[in-house]
C-alpha cells in the first residue's frame, strides 16, 4: 500500500488480497450507509473481488463480502493493518 | 362464532437474512401480496393458527437500517413509528442473521429505541436468531440468555431453513412478550451527535452489548467456498462467458419448454370458444363471452407458462445468491446508460416478455433508475413480436442466402431484435439526463454467500408472481378486450344487417372476426370451404362497416405518410390490445379462409396491388416501415398495465406510450421515404 503522493490511502488503493483498516469517511451522505452496512472504523477490510472491467469491487468486511463502486471505495480513508496475522 | 381479534405480527430484518423463508415456513400457502396504501412496496401478507390464536403475518421490506435511504426502508419507519398506522402491528418479528450479528442488531436496536422514541415501549418485539445452523458449522457460539437479559426482549435461536426452534418462536410470539427494559441509545446520548456519530456509536453499544455473548473459533468452509467460486464467477473473462451461457439456457428453455404449455393453453381457449360458440344460444352475449372474454382471457393466460418460467430462473439466480454477482459484474456497463447492474435481468428477459421482466426491475433500489429500465424494457423485442416479423419478413424479404450461409430473412430477423436492444439502451442514455432525482445513486450491496436453492420459496414465488400478474393486470385487459370487441362487433346502424342480407346468410353472433384467434372457427371446419369464402369475405365487409373500421379510416390520413392504409390502420388498432393480433386481424381482412395458416394470408397480402401505382402494395419499403413500427411502437396492453401497476402513477405509462409511439412514427416515416 505505497502511495506517492500526498493524498490519504482509501479502500480504492487496495491492491486484490491487502487489508487495511479503516479510518474515517470522506463523504457525510454516504458515510452514513456504509457504517450501516458495518463499515466501522477501526474493522478489517480485505479487497476480495475486482469486477471484469475494474469496477465495483468486493471487500470482505466484519464477516460479509460486500460489493460497491470503486467512487464510493474512494470515499473510505484507510490505514495499514498494524497487527501481524 | 363471535369474530377474534387477530394477532398482527410485523416480520423485519435485513436483506439476505432468510425472513421470506422464516415467512413461508410460518405461514405455508395462506399467502397473499397486496401493497402498502399508497406505496408501490408489495406488502406480503399470510395467516397462522397458533393455539387458539389467529395470527396475521406481514413482511416489512428488507433494510438495513431505519433511517429512511429508499422507498422500501421509508414503509417500515412509517408504520412503526406511527401508533394508528393500520398496518400497526401488535408483535414486531425482529429476524437477525445470527452469523453476522453485529450489524443485524443495529437494525433491532434502532426498532428498540423507536419504541422509547414514541413515549414509551410501544413495540412488542420478538427477535428470532436465524442460521443458527451456519453459526454452529462456523464453530461460533451465542449465548442466547445473556443477550436477551442485555437486550431486554425475548431471543430465540433458530434455523428457518432446517426448521429448528419454529415451534418455540411460534409460542412467544403469542405469550405476553417482553418489551425492551431500556433503550440501546437514549436520547440524552444521541443530542449534539451528527447521524454519522450516532451509526458508530450504535455500533458501540451493541459491540458492549455483545461483549462474552459470542465466542468464535474459527470461521472457513463454507466462506472459502464462496470465495473461489467468485474468483470463477467474476472472472475477468469467465465471469461473462459463464453469465451468457446462463442466459443463452435461460431464453433458450423459455422459448422451448414455454411454447408447449402455451399450445394447451391456446388449444383450451379454442376448444372452450368452440364449444361455447356451438352449444350456447347465438346471440351478443354468446360473441361476448367468445370473442370479448374469452379472446381476452387466453391473452393474458397464454403468458403464463413464460412468466412461471422466468421467475423461476430468476428465483434460483437470486436464491443461490448469483443475482448479486450478475448486478457486480455489469453494474460498469449499465451505469454509463442511466441504469444500474440490476436493470440486466429486466432487459433481457424482455425478450421473453416485458411483463414479468418490469416486475423484476424491483430489485432495483434506485427509483430513477428503476423507472428508466422499466421505461425501455419494452423496446426489447418480445416473443409476442415474433408472429408479426415472420409474417412482414416472409412477405416482403426473399429467402436468399447471402455470402453463401446467411439467410437473409434470418439476419434481417436478427436485426430488428438487434434495433431493439440498442434503442432501448440509447433511450435510457437520453431519460438518464431527462429524468430528475435527488435519490444518489448507490452500488453498495452484499454479495451474499452462495446457498443451495430453497424449492419451497421458489414455488411460492412463481405463484405469487402469476397471481400479481393474472389479478391485477388481467383486470385491465378484460376491460380493455371487452371495448375492443365492442368496436370490431358493431357498427353504426343497421350497416351489419345490409352486409348480412347481401351475403344471404342468416344473422348470426360471429359479429367480431378481428379479435377471434387462429382457429377458433371450428365451426367452420364442418362447412365447405365456399361456405368460408362467403364467411369470409361477410366477415372482412363487417369489419370495414365497423367501428373498427371506421376509427381504421379515420386515422388513415395519419398513417399514410407511413405507407399503411386503413386496412393496417386497423390492424395497428386492434394490436394494440396485444401485437400477436395483427396477424389474425389481416387474415380477417383479407378474408383467409384458414386463419391458422399465415401462408394464405401472405399470398393475400403480397397479391394486393397498391391502386395509385398499380404495382403490389406490400413492397420492401412498406414492409420495413411496418416492421420498425412494431419494433418501436407500444401495443401491448398488458405492458402498460403493469407499469402503471410498478409505477403507481398513470403519467408513466402515457409517457411510455408517446415515447415509443414517436420512435415507430419517426422510424417508419425516415425508412419508407428511404426505401421507396
Amino acid at each position: 500500500m505505497k502511495k506517492e503522493t500526498g493524498q490519504p490511502y482509501t479502500l480504492a488503493d487496495l491492491k486484490l488480497g491487502e487489508k487495511a483498516v479503516i479510518d474515517s469517511f470522506t463523504d457525510k451522505e454516504l458515510a452514513v450507509k456504509l457504517l450501516e452496512m458495518g463499515c466501522l472504523p477501526g474493522e478489517i477490510v480485505e479487497l476480495k473481488h475486482i469486477a471484469p472491467l475494474g469496477d465495483p469491487i468486493a471487500v470482505f468486511i466484519s464477516g460479509y463480502l460486500l460489493g460497491l463502486r470503486k467512487s464510493e471505495a474512494a470515499s473510505i480513508i484507510v490505514r495499514e493493518v498494524k497487527e501481524v496475522y | 362464532m363471535e369474530k377474534e381479534k387477530k394477532i398482527k405480527v410485523a416480520l423485519i430484518g435485513n436483506p439476505n437474512c432468510g425472513k421470506s423463508t422464516l415467512f413461508n415456513v410460518l405461514t405455508g400457502l395462506k399467502q397473499n401480496t397486496a401493497n402498502f396504501p399508497g406505496a408501490t412496496v408489495d406488502k406480503k401478507t399470510g395467516s397462522a393458527r397458533i393455539q387458539n390464536n389467529a395470527v396475521e403475518f406481514f413482511d416489512l421490506p428488507g433494510a438495513y437500517s431505519l433511517n429512511p435511504k429508499s422507498m422500501d426502508e421509508r414503509i417500515a419507519v412509517q408504520i412503526l413509528e406511527d401508533k394508528n398506522h393500520a398496518d400497526f402491528p401488535d408483535v414486531t418479528l425482529f429476524i437477525a442473521d445470527a452469523s453476522n450479528l453485529k450489524r443485524s442488531l443495529f437494525l433491532a436496536s434502532q426498532i428498540i429505541d423507536l419504541s422509547y422514541k414514541l413515549g414509551h415501549p410501544e413495540i412488542p418485539l420478538v427477535i428470532a436468531l436465524n442460521m443458527m445452523d451456519i453459526v454452529e458449522k462456523r464453530g461460533m457460539e451465542i449465548d442466547v440468555a445473556l443477550l436477551t437479559q442485555r437486550l431486554g426482549v425475548p431471543v430465540l435461536p433458530i434455523s428457518a431453513r432446517k426448521k429448528e426452534g419454529i415451534e418455540e418462536l411460534k409460542q412467544a410470539l403469542v405469550s405476553p412478550v417482553g418489551i425492551p427494559s431500556q433503550p440501546i441509545l437514549s436520547e440524552a446520548m444521541k443530542t449534539g451527535r451528527s447521524e454519522e456519530q450516532l451509526t458508530i456509536d450504535r455500533y458501540q453499544r451493541i459491540t458492549e452489548l455483545l461483549k462474552g455473548c459470542l465466542k468464535f473459533r474459527d470461521r472457513k468452509d463454507e466462506e472459502v467456498f464462496s470465495s473461489r467460486t467468485d474468483k470463477i464467477l467474476t472472472h475477468k473473462v469467465w465471469g461473462y462467458a459463464i453469465f451468457l451461457l446462463i442466459l443463452f439456457l435461460i431464453f433458450e428453455s423459455i422459448f422451448v419448454i414455454a411454447a408447449y404449455p402455451m399450445q394447451w393453453i391456446e388449444r383450451l381457449f379454442i376448444f372452450f370458444s368452440g364449444w361455447s360458440a356451438g352449444h350456447l344460444p347465438k346471440g351478443e352475449a354468446t360473441d361476448l363471452l367468445v370473442n370479448g372474454i374469452f379472446s381476452g382471457l387466453s391473452g393474458i393466460a397464454v403468458f403464463i407458462p413464460q412468466i412461471a418460467l422466468l421467475f423461476f430462473f430468476i428465483a434460483i439466480l437470486e436464491d443461490t445468491g448469483y443475482m448479486a454477482r450478475v448486478s457486480f459484474i455489469m453494474d460498469r456497463i449499465m451505469r454509463r446508460f442511466g441504469l444500474n447492474g440490476r436493470s440486466v435481468i429486466p432487459l433481457l428477459s424482455g425478450v421473453a416478455c416485458a411483463v414479468p421482466a418490469i416486475m423484476s426491475a424491483r430489485t432495483i433500489s434506485n427509483w430513477k433508475e428503476r423507472l428508466i429500465t422499466i421505461l425501455v424494457t419494452p423496446l426489447m423485442s418480445c416473443s409476442a413480436r415474433l408472429p408479426v416479423y415472420t409474417l412482414l419478413i416472409a412477405l416482403v424479404i426473399p429467402s436468399k442466402k447471402i455470402l453463401g450461409f446467411f439467410n437473409m430473412q434470418g439476419a434481417v430477423l436478427m436485426a430488428l431484435y438487434l434495433i431493439g436492444f440498442f434503442s432501448a439502451i440509447a433511450s435510457a442514455f437520453v431519460m438518464k439526463y431527462m429524468i430528475q432525482s435527488t435519490e444518489r445513486s448507490y452500488f453498495v450491496m452484499e454479495l451474499p454467500s452462495y446457498r443451495t436453492p430453497r424449492w419451497k420459496n421458489i414455488g411460492l414465488a412463481i405463484i405469487d408472481r402469476v397471481k400479481v400478474f393474472l389479478f391485477d393486470a388481467g383486470k385491465i385487459i378484460i376491460a380493455i378486450s371487452i371495448i375492443l370487441w365492442a368496436l370490431a362487433a358493431h357498427g353504426p346502424g343497421n350497416s351489419f344487417v345490409e352486409i348480412e342480407k347481401k351475403y344471404n346468410l342468416p344473422a348470426t353472433g360471429s359479429g367480431s372476426p378481428v379479435l377471434r384467434h387462429s382457429g377458433a372457427e371450428t365451426e367452420q371446419g364442418r362447412n365447405g370451404a365456399a361456405q368460408n369464402e362467403i364467411h369470409g369475405k361477410m366477415a372482412a365487409a363487417k369489419l370495414e362497416a365497423s367501428y373498427a373500421g371506421i376509427i381504421g379510416r379515420f386515422i388513415e390520413p395519419a398513417i399514410k405518410p407511413l405507407g399503411f392504409d386503413w386496412k393496417v390502420g386497423i390492424a395497428l388498432v386492434t394490436s394494440f390490445a396485444a401485437r400477436e393480433v395483427f396477424v389474425g386481424t389481416m387474415a380477417t381482412i383479407y378474408s383467409a379462409s384458414d386463419q391458422a395458416n399465415t401462408l394464405s394470408i401472405r399470398e393475400k397480402m403480397a397479391a394486393e396491388i397498391n391502386p395509385d401505382t398499380g404495382q403490389p402494395k406490400y413492397t420492401v419499403a412498406v414492409g420495413f416501415s411496418l416492421m420498425l413500427f412494431y419494433v418501436f411502437a407500444m401495443q401491448c396492453m398488458s405492458t402498460l398495465a403493469v407499469v402503471y401497476r410498478e409505477t403507481k402513477k398513470l403519467k408513466w405509462p402515457i409517457i411510455q406510450f408517446i415515447f415509443m409511439g414517436t420512435l415507430a412514427y419517426l422510424a417508419s416515416f425516415s425508412v419508407y421515404h428511404i426505401l421507396r
